[in-house]
């Protein structure tokens, strides 16, 4: 590509103008190369997605076209509407960035300024790049926000960003980065801290203002389903190389390169053996509460209800899908259940043993019938002890009657279920990665034998591909041990692929019960169709 | 049963595999050389210190004479033994006994430096305090006390006192911290409050009146010192607990049954300690430095005992024998060198953020 002689491309740009193009793109921190040689173009007016997993370079590649990567060297071209942005003097970039290319960023909360109201850092680029007079920016700011589809933006600009919602603050920072009316936004995962219902409203809201202002948006994304109704070409990228790229129906129906392959199919498939008709019931909560105090003054503490008089049972090798968008109470209920948190009202009853009724040291023994695993892989485990340590510490208190081998030989045997060979023993959590990692918390959870484990959110920190393997896993460990999961999660396509049955919960109430099938092609809640549609599940 | 050798013979394997995050951070200290190197050099010194009686006395290690063996460092034998008149313990350095010891037959093997911190040298030709000569290798003091001696000894005092001071301080600071942030809410806002008031009393003003009602003593000085000693560690512990017990390992830790004991010391404790490690060598030189200024002050251990701040007294009180200020300056500073240098290379060792070259 490199090699087109000057004439051809001169001509080749008139015809089709490229407004970016990169020309081998190296990126070193240090020794390590995080960009290999990557070559991309983007025309006017483009949507392109750029696609891979954690790692893959996707961000820094974003960061590298507006040099704003610190303690890394690049080297290679960055051609923006024909000047080199490498080589641009750092005075001049500077004109360029926020006017010409802007981005906005994963974190919303983070990305802005919390000491200054939405409309001021909206504002100040306009003052900025396009020389307005205060009182203009501001209007244009009010403006903007309106556009964005903030209502009442005219009270919204005095905002400071605590005040405003997660989809609203993205709104603002995608007003802020429209501001100047760029020609390229550089989008690095922009819906991902967000709801699933709010994510379809910030995209449809990119669409709309690409169509309308004409500019071209680079998606920097891992979320296949997101990309597939958005871009019209993919790149993906695999450890700093971009493995392949094309239109995006032709990638997905025709994926050249196993990489993409594999995260193409990726995509969590419906895998559950049917219920054992009359199973047992192994979990069984009626009408549970969960209230925290509410900050006031000492006397009068007003309670505030985030789970309210929830009743669910489970039985032995089922599924439960717990499904809702963040602060629905979801976890504020698992946690309950598991005992972690106090219980306002209601009662469980575990294996048939009622819980309410006891004491401390019968209340030790039932909690070895439910066990928990958490989202984050890298939090859930202590950094300090080995994974024998970390495995066996449930045996220890469980059963201390067990000697050092007996104890070694069901750490062992746990680990080798979860796919992990017994070498592993002596080693530090920091040695693994996260989809190791969570095996290991499952191998701690199971190691006791449970009946009932709690699935928080157990594969959302992990890559696509990881992904899909803890599910396969989380399958067959139900199969073979009859385990009973309560799986929640946020992930309509997570949970359609793994539950039986599927409880949508909403502010703190369960809004309807099914089959999960059942549910996920016949929702009787508007809220759960919104939710589904959102997701972007298509039926399998 | 095949599984059970398999499982045990890992344990031979182990230390190859096992990159503990201790460990990693000893290796991460290592690569810091000036740190690592002032560990040892610190180190050697502490040891030569504590080997000060064989170092520095005034009592021969091992004594011949007229065809039998004497150990004075373990007996305390009357001058008559060696030839002399009196039934006194024998005077080593008297110029009679040296003669006797010398005859013949006899010999006395004395310590490298032949004076302990008290022994006054009476047969000096030069009045006190003297310059540094072939007898008094760093010279006398006011007192006729060899200067050399006194700063071995003056500096194990000084070692072991911050020694002991920074474990108790580190004790005591740990679980208040870990109390106060593991119970949070009520515990923590009351015992908070406590410690705030146990900061504002005048710590000086305690040790002086202290000083006045019982004999200082290096018993004291501890107990005083540890008593406030505590209050700046207990506050990083307190956050690091805070911030840990939130950790989803706490809470797997306590979905699987563990009592507050197990979570504390297995879970929060190990990693809760990287400000306590990491403020250990400045804690040393702190202590060090207070037990020396209080010396200086008058406040501190009794008289006769070797100590870096009474020499510093000293020097003050004679300005014109340079010998006495300068050693004094060049062994504290050098010591307190020493242990920021260690110091900085623990904290470079223990910030996750560093990664290992």
């Amino acid at each position: 590509m490199s090699a087109i002689p000057r004439a051809t491309r001169e001509a080749s740009s008139q015809t089709d103008a490229a407004l970016l193009r990169i020309e081998a793109l190296n990126v070193d921190f240090g020794p390590q190369r995080v960009v290999h040689d990557l070559n991309l173009e983007l025309r006017a007016g483009e949507k392109f997605a750029l696609v891979g997993e954690s790692g893959s370079g996707k961000t820094v590649t974003a960061l590298a076209i507006l040099r704003l990567l610190q303690g890394a060297t690049v080297r290679g071209r960055v051609l923006f509407q024909g000047q080199d942005l490498a080589s641009m003097p750092e005075r001049r970039l500077r004109g360029v960035r926020g006017r010409d290319i802007a981005m906005i960023f994963q974190e919303p909360m983070s990305a802005l300024n919390p000491l200054q109201p939405v409309g001021q850092q909206i504002a100040e680029s306009l003052e900025l790049h396009e020389a307005l007079s205060r009182k203009a920016a501001w209007a244009r700011a009010v403006v903007l926000l309106e556009r964005m589809g903030i209502a009442d933006s005219a009270r919204r600009v005095q905002s400071y960003p605590h005040q405003l919602s997660g989809g609203q603050r993205q709104r603002a920072m995608i007003a802020m980065a429209l501001a100047c009316k760029p020609r390229l936004l550089l989008a690095d995962e922009p819906t991902t801290a967000l709801d699933m219902s709010v994510r379809a409203q910030i995209l449809a809201l990119l669409d709309e203002l690409q169509r309308e202002e004409g500019l071209a948006v680079m998606l920097i994304s891992h979320d296949l389903h997101l990309v597939r109704g958005f871009a019209q070409r993919v790149g993906v990228m695999q450890q700093g190389r971009l493995v392949e790229q094309g239109a995006t129906a032709e990638v997905f129906a025709h994926a050249q390169h196993p990489y993409t392959q594999a995260l193409l199919g990726s995509l969590p498939q419906r895998d559950v053996e049917p219920l054992a008709p009359r199973a047992p019931i192994v979990l069984h909560a009626e009408r549970v509460s969960v209230a925290y105090a509410q900050r006031g003054s000492w006397l009068r503490r007003r309670l505030h209800k985030v789970v309210d008089q929830v009743s669910l049972e489970l039985r032995a090798g089922e599924t439960l899908g717990l499904v809702g968008e963040s602060g629905c109470g979801k976890t504020s209920l698992a946690m309950a259940l598991l005992g972690l948190q106090p219980m306002g009202e209601g009662c469980v009853s575990l294996d048939g043993v009622e819980l309410a009724g006891l004491d401390s040291h019968g209340w030790r023994a039932a909690r070895r019938r439910i066990q928990v695993v958490f989202q984050d892989p890298f939090s859930s485990l202590s950094p300090r002890r080995n994974v024998e340590q970390i495995v066996a510490e449930g045996l220890n208190i469980h059963e201390p009657a067990l000697d050092q081998a007996a104890c070694r030989v069901r750490v062992v045997d746990t680990l080798r279920d979860m796919g992990l060979d017994a070498s592993i023993l002596p080693r530090f959590p920091h040695e693994f990665s996260g989809g190791q990692r969570q095996r290991i918390a499952l191998a701690r959870a199971l190691v006791l034998h449970p009946s009932v484990l709690v699935l928080d959110e157990p594969t959302s920190a992990l890559d696509i591909s990881v992904q899909q393997q803890i599910l396969h896993l989380l399958i067959r460990l139900q199969r073979e041990q009859g385990l009973a999961y309560l799986f929640i999660t946020h992930d309509m396509a997570v949970i359609g692929a793994m539950a039986h049955r599927i409880a949508v919960m909403r502010e703190g109430k369960i809004l309807e019960t099914g089959e999960a099938l059942a549910l996920l092609h016949h929702p009787q809640q508007p809220y759960t169709r919104q939710l589904i549609q959102a997701a972007g599940v298509t039926s399998s | 049963m095949s599984t059970v050798p398999a499982a045990l013979a890992l344990r031979n394997d182990a230390p190859v595999l096992a990159r503990s995050p201790a460990r990693l951070a000893w290796t991460r200290f290592k690569s810091q050389h000036l740190g690592y190197v002032s560990l040892w050099i610190f180190g050697v010194l502490f040891g030569l210190s504590l080997l000060a009686p064989v170092l520095c006395n005034d009592k021969p290690l091992l004594v011949r004479y007229e065809g039998h063996w004497y150990m004075p460092l373990l007996h305390s034998y009357p001058e008559t033994t060696f030839g002399g008149d009196f039934h006194t313990p024998t005077d080593y350095l008297d110029p009679l006994i040296r003669k006797h010891l010398s005859e013949d037959g006899n010999f006395a093997l004395f310590p490298p430096v032949p004076y302990r911190y008290d022994t006054i040298n009476y047969y000096a030709i030069q009045p006190n305090p003297a310059p540094p000569s072939a007898q008094n290798w760093l010279g006398t003091d006011d007192g006729g006390r060899d200067v050399l001696s006194r700063l071995v000894y003056g500096f194990r005092v000084s070692v072991l006192f911050a020694l002991a001071l920074t474990l108790s301080g580190t004790l005591l600071g740990v679980v208040m911290g870990a109390i106060q942030g593991y119970f949070a809410g009520r515990v923590d806002l009351t015992l908070q409050r406590v410690t705030e008031v146990w900061g504002a009393m005048p710590e000086l003003y305690l040790l002086i009146i202290f000083a006045s009602i019982f004999a200082p003593s290096f018993l004291l000085l501890l107990v005083l010192l540890s008593l406030f000693g505590w209050l700046g560690l207990s506050d990083y512990v307190r956050a690091e607990f805070l911030r840990n017990r939130q950790m989803d390992y706490v809470r797997a830790a306590r979905a699987l049954g563990a009592n507050h004991w197990q979570i504390a010391t297995r879970h929060i404790l190990p990693n809760s300690l990287t400000p306590v490690l990491t403020f250990l060598p400045f804690r040393m030189s702190g202590a060090i430095l207070a037990l020396t200024s209080l010396d200086f002050l008058g406040l501190g251990v009794p008289p006769p005992t070797p100590s870096l701040g009474e020499m510093l007294a000293q020097a003050k009180g004679n300005l014109d024998a340079w010998w006495l200020s300068i050693s004094v300056f060049i062994t504290l500073v050098l010591t307190l060198l020493l242990l920021t240098f260690i110091g900085e290379a623990l904290r470079t060792a223990l910030d996750p953020r560093r990664e290992l070259r």
